[in-house]
């Protein structure tokens, strides 16, 4: 417990010192919208429909920028090395690395869908859904672009390759995340796709950081 | 622990390139012959079906396909398990033989089968339950060989693959239930399900001689690849440079 504690505390110290390392993910995921909301004609009645798509694909592809970050710098200053030989379990430190990474930048986008669909004209029904959604859903993102991440941590340039490695794998989360939103508007119960969200929240929560860890020490061997 | 020697001899290179190359031209001549029968009986002489005439014969090539891009990729993930779990290096060359032909295979099922729907359903592509996991099933294989080209350490590459192909996998039951899971435009299996197929024995069996036959030519190509893949390898060892000087290369 204290190892994850400490590692936490420090990936949030880490983030505090530098501040725009968290907050351009969130402005990016603000220009999407903004975009998407220009392209159409003005006030399309159309874009409220395509609005919990346009917030998934939005939330997605702006963790998708955090993740070549998530490990990077800690490989390169060595302190990752040094996580891999601590006595500490490496699957806990891992855990924690990605909590840290959901609270920085999943919290974040989670309160920022409400306004944004708001925006989108999204009906008020599809709120709560949405909501509840992105909130079992970002977690499964830090969870599987982590140990993506993980997988490329020694490659030069990664970045061009984890869309590649995250986003067929996260297709489920955002079937069911925005069949959420689309099942709420149309009065049906929304419960049913939230469950099965967290189930695979559940399931990556538990297997993520052992692939993770397994992940980080090939990339030292 | 005697009785496990002769899997120890199994996976040693030598010894595997050795039965590689004795088995494999038999999968290649009994593959051309099956899938001669199978084609050439299913494109030209079994019956018309009733409801889509002859554009029906594209199953001949899209079942077999299909079905091999879901096991090619659970024999990946399998080989990616060993790999992980013993550190066996054939092992870990087998995953990198199989991604490429599971590859084509994924991309041949998609394709044959948006050249049947364009008649059928009117569209070559729908956003239907089995054809988008189809196409995360290709964009899966599309992830391991590109993690696979991005190391330059065979060795840390296949690892890296072998953990992608083991968390994918997860991708398999989607595809393969997609059908049954969900209120899917894809039609249910005609030929596997319990009790009597609902296909008629002139259609079916080129069916079975095509989806065997399909099978055999993935194992040969595979065997083939991983031939390559084991001597790219271990070039330099003294069984590859005997070898070379046997066939004047």
């Amino acid at each position: 417990m204290n190892v994850i504690l400490a590692v936490l505390t420090r990936e949030l110290r880490l983030a505090l010192r530098s501040r725009m390392d968290w907050l351009l993910p969130l402005l990016f995921f603000v220009m999407v919208v903004m975009l998407f909301g220009l392209g159409a004609r003005p006030n399309d009645p159309v874009l409220a429909g395509f609005a919990p798509s346009i917030l998934w694909v939005g939330a997605l592809l702006s963790m998708l920028l955090t993740l070549d970050r998530l490990f990077r710098a800690d490989y390169e200053d060595g302190t990752l090395e040094q996580l891999c030989l601590a006595e500490a379990p490496l699957t806990l430190t891992v855990a924690a690395k990605l909590t840290a990474h959901w609270l920085l930048t999943g919290l974040p986008l989670v309160l920022l869908a409400a306004p944004l669909a708001v925006a989108l004209q999204l009906p008020a029904a599809g709120q709560p859904a949405l909501v509840l959604g992105l909130a079992l859903g970002t977690p499964v993102l830090s969870f599987v672009g982590g140990f993506a991440a993980a997988l490329t941590v020694a490659l030069p340039r990664a970045g061009l390759l984890l869309p590649l490695l995250v986003l067929p794998l996260l297709a489920p989360v955002l079937i069911f995340g925005a069949g959420a939103v689309r099942a709420a508007l149309g009065g049906l119960d929304a419960a049913a796709p939230l469950y099965f969200l967290a189930a695979v929240l559940v399931l990556c929560i538990t297997l993520v950081p052992w692939a993770a860890a397994a992940a980080l020490r090939n990339a030292f061997e | 622990m005697s009785s496990w020697t002769w899997f120890h001899r199994l996976a040693s290179p030598p010894s595997f390139f050795r039965l590689a190359d004795r088995l494999a031209p038999w999968l290649g001549w009994i593959a051309l012959a099956l899938l001669a029968y199978g084609w050439i009986n299913g494109l030209f002489f079994a019956p018309e079906d009733y409801q889509q005439k002859d554009a029906y014969r594209i199953i001949y090539v899209h079942v077999p396909a299909a079905a091999l891009s879901l096991s090619l990729y659970v024999g990946m993930a399998v080989a990616g398990f060993v790999a992980l779990v013993w550190r066996m290096k054939l092992a870990e060359s087998a995953l990198i033989a199989i991604a490429p032909v599971g590859a084509s295979f994924t991309a041949l099922a998609l394709v044959t089968g948006m050249l049947w729907g364009k008649p059928m359903w009117g569209a070559y592509w729908v956003w239907d339950a089995r054809l988008t996991s189809e196409l995360v099933l290709l964009f899966l294989y599309f992830g391991v060989i590109g993690l696979w080209q991005a190391f330059e350490d065979p060795r840390a590459a296949a690892r890296a693959c072998a953990l992608l192909a083991v968390v994918g996998v997860i991708n398999v039951p989607i595809v393969k239930y997609s059908v049954d899971w969900w209120n899917s435009l894809h039609q249910g299996s005609t030929i596997l399900k319990m009790g009597k197929p609902s296909i008629t024995a002139a259609m079916a069996w080129p069916l079975f001689a095509s989806v065997i036959g399909s099978y055999l030519f993935a194992g040969y190509v595979i065997l083939r690849r991983l031939q390559n893949e084991l001597l790219q390898r271990e070039a330099g060892t003294a069984w590859v440079r005997e070898l070379m000087g046997k066939s004047r290369v």
